[in-house]
């Protein structure tokens, strides 16, 4: 600070009023000059720290993917923020309780995997990873002055919930466990955008990028049909390891990206072996997954489903059902690659009743909602019949009126065309 | 500014204005003893240690048929760590922080800050604190260093007040980061220091702006009201999500972020934000409380 700079002489006064008045408006100036500087800085760091691709090997896409699928990283930690805007409408805490709901009204434990990591469907999140070979890894929600943490540990999973003191404990056979990473992190998520890329889709490099400090290619998946919602995805690959750093969904319709996850620092050094340690502290409630009456389907008692429960937040995504190849057992697939439709007859009335609602929630919330659900839809009709579309930005809904629902990450028409063709 | 920094300032103006050098140190004396001295002062902190020792009573209370604190499942609701109190009394320092730092820590700090020069002015006192041969910038550094000594021991007592009632209601011992790792108590003990100390340098961003609207008026009372009204203004505007665009420059956005300190490793992109926005403030507003208070008219 400038205060001394200048002489603080306060006997001038009455000398000259002008000289006076002069000084008052320059010493005003200091504050105003801070100000600026401040902006100034806000404003230019960024465009500054963003100049400057970095200059890398011409390479291939197929050898990118080459390098994608040798990447073997065992040891790193880093900042994931993830950001997903699925076009949903806010529903705040109503949001919540339907998608506890869904995952089979699992009001068992706070700590329980499967009810906290829906909450990555929406809004953005802060993740911290941490990995030490195929044994050990460590997933951590922040959230304000609290902390979600799923942390492997050879055969325990835990769940640890910092905000209500709860913990979640499975075991998982040591054997078993391939080492699968949930896919809410970079590398999930590309893995899972791969597998939908066949003749349907064009896979180009497109120049590079730095990504948490580090220098990455760019790697874009675009569909060639049309009708798919997706845009492109685009994947940041670290040129050194080829682990995906940056993951981005951008919808066909255009906008901000609809999952947009990538690490904002990185390390791959091995992190503390403390990192992994879990001893539930005193007094905290833990639920055993073999006792969790209430625990969703998919929580078996095994920690192989720790992997599973992510699938949930895959589905939400649309991943799969754009990936066709993934689609749920029992259900039929019409069309091919991004365009692939998925089929479910639930036998009922189209958009669901109350009763049904309430026996699907579990809760009373199904009554107020069907009337709530048939505001957001539009109502189409076509050679099948008549129903309701529900739209989000990335995946489409058709339920029919006599019970079918088509879901995939096509558009509106394509969903009609779907359902006709499939009569 | 922190008092590192008048401290290091001050020596060249000595130098260059030739004052006894002992004369800053003893306004700045004269200046803390009347500040801890008033019975305002006083009552403020009393306050102050009293919220700890409430929400210990009422977590053991509420704990004592051996069910835990806080809501079960959510974690909505009660300041942040109350879960945990029952198990480690050191969790009621942070507890006690999360709680007063919203409101009761700045409210303390603006009635301190906004009183430092209207209230010299009003009790008519302060054109006889000019005419001692310290300058009306010294002066107002004195000051700053003042309500910023406030700030500090305002947190430590909150904080010390806290780890009495938790050692004794509570058991003590290793603690768990809200990351799930485990750290000794000593760990624990430095990490709640640390965090008193952040605590203490957020308020450094209130303390300025305080000082600056002190300048504006010649009521100390106006100055406390106006320095209160503003903390609680931007406290609204921090939660009306339509803001979300200037949220990040209000200065109170960033408070909580001293629960970063309780994760392992510790998360410091927030922690970092906070201290840079503080020090932005202080430094806008200290520039601006200096533009002001050096060429105004005094006349009380």
């Amino acid at each position: 600070m400038a205060p001394n700079a200048t002489d603080d002489n306060t006997t001038a006064g009455e000398a000259d009023d002008l000289r006076v008045g002069r000084r008052k408006a320059v010493r005003y100036v200091v504050p105003v000059t801070v100000v600026g500087i401040a902006a100034a800085t806000i404003g230019l760091v960024p465009a500054l720290a963003d100049s400057g691709d970095p200059d890398l090997p011409k390479i291939t896409a197929a050898q990118l993917l080459d390098k994608i699928a040798a990447a073997d990283v065992e040891q790193l930690s880093g900042t994931v923020k993830i950001t997903t805007d699925l076009g949903l409408p806010d529903l705040g805490g109503l949001e919540s309780g339907l998608l506890s709901g869904a995952t089979g009204g699992g009001d068992g434990s706070s700590a329980d995997p499967s009810t906290r990591l829906t909450e990555l469907a929406s809004g953005t999140h802060t993740l911290r990873v941490a990995a030490d070979g195929p044994d050990r890894q460590k997933l951590s929600l922040l959230e304000n002055a609290a902390e979600y943490s799923v942390i492997h540990d050879g055969k325990d999973v835990w769940g640890y919930d910092s905000a209500s003191n709860e913990v979640y404990h499975s075991t998982v056979d040591e054997s078993a466990d391939d080492g699968e990473t949930p896919p809410a992190t970079p590398k999930g998520l590309t893995e899972e955008a791969l597998k939908a890329v066949d003749d349907t889709t064009s896979v180009t490099v497109d120049g590079t990028v730095h990504v948490a400090g580090r220098d990455a290619y760019r790697l874009v998946i675009k569909p060639k049909q049309s009708g798919s919602t997706v845009g492109a995805i685009s994947v940041a690959v670290d040129a050194g390891t080829g682990l995906p750093l940056k993951f981005t969904l951008t919808p066909a319709s255009g906008g901000a990206a609809v999952v947009d996850a990538g690490f904002t620092q990185v390390s791959f050094a091995k992190p503390a072996a403390s990192t992994f340690d879990f001893t539930p502290p005193k007094g905290a409630k833990v639920t055993e997954a073999d006792d969790a009456e209430a625990a969703p389907e998919g929580i078996g008692g095994s920690g192989d489903d720790f992997a599973k429960d992510f699938k949930g937040l895959e589905g939400l995504e649309g991943l799969e059902g754009s990936a066709g190849s993934e689609a749920p057992e029992g259900h039929e697939v019409i069309g091919e690659g991004w365009n692939s439709v998925a089929v479910f007859e639930t036998g009922g009335a189209g958009v669901p009743s109350d009763s049904e609602l309430n026996s699907e929630l579990g809760s009373d919330a199904g009554g107020a909602l069907s009337g709530f659900l048939g505001s957001f839809g539009d109502k189409v009709s076509g050679k099948f019949g008549s129903g309701t579309v529900f739209s989000t930005r990335l995946v489409n809904a058709l339920v029919t009126d006599d019970g079918t629902v088509y879901v995939g990450a096509v558009t509106k028409d394509a969903l009609v065309k779907a359902a006709d063709s499939a009569k | 500014m922190s008092r590192a920094d008048t401290a290091a300032v001050r020596p060249s103006a000595e130098a260059a204005r030739g004052p006894n050098p002992l004369w800053t140190f003893g306004l700045l004396r004269s200046e803390l003893v009347t500040t801890f001295r008033r019975w305002r002062t006083l009552a403020l902190l009393a306050v102050l240690a009293a919220v700890p020792i409430l929400v210990g009573i009422a977590v053991k209370i509420e704990t004592g048929d051996g069910s835990s604190a806080g809501p079960g499942g959510g974690g909505e609701g009660g300041p942040a760590f109350i879960a945990q109190i029952t198990n480690n009394g050191l969790f009621l320092v942070f507890t006690a922080l999360a709680a007063t730092l919203p409101f009761f820590l700045p409210m303390a700090i603006g009635v301190v800050a906004g009183d430092a020069i209207a209230g010299e002015s009003s009790a008519g006192t302060l054109r006889y604190l000019l005419v001692a041969p310290a300058g009306r910038t010294r002066l107002l550094l004195t000051k700053y260093a003042t309500v910023m000594a406030f700030c500090l021991v305002a947190t430590l007592v909150v904080a010390v007040s806290a780890l009495a009632v938790g050692a004794l209601l509570f058991p003590l011992g290793d603690l768990t980061t809200i990351s799930g790792t485990t750290i000794g108590f000593t760990d624990g003990l430095l990490r709640a220091l640390l965090i008193a100390l952040v605590v203490a340098a957020s308020l450094t961003g209130v303390a300025a702006l305080g000082l600056f609207v002190s300048t504006l008026t010649g009521s100390g009372i106006a100055a406390m009201a106006t320095t209160v009204g503003l903390l609680i203004t931007v406290q609204i505007l921090d939660q009306i999500p339509q803001l979300h665009a200037i949220q990040p420059y209000l200065f109170s956005h960033y408070w909580l972020s001293f629960a970063d300190l309780m994760r392992d490793p510790v998360y410091w992109d927030e922690l970092e934000k906070n201290l840079g926005l503080q020090a932005l403030y202080a430094a806008v507003f200290g520039s601006a409380a200096w533009a002001r208070f050096t060429t105004k008219d005094i006349t009380a």
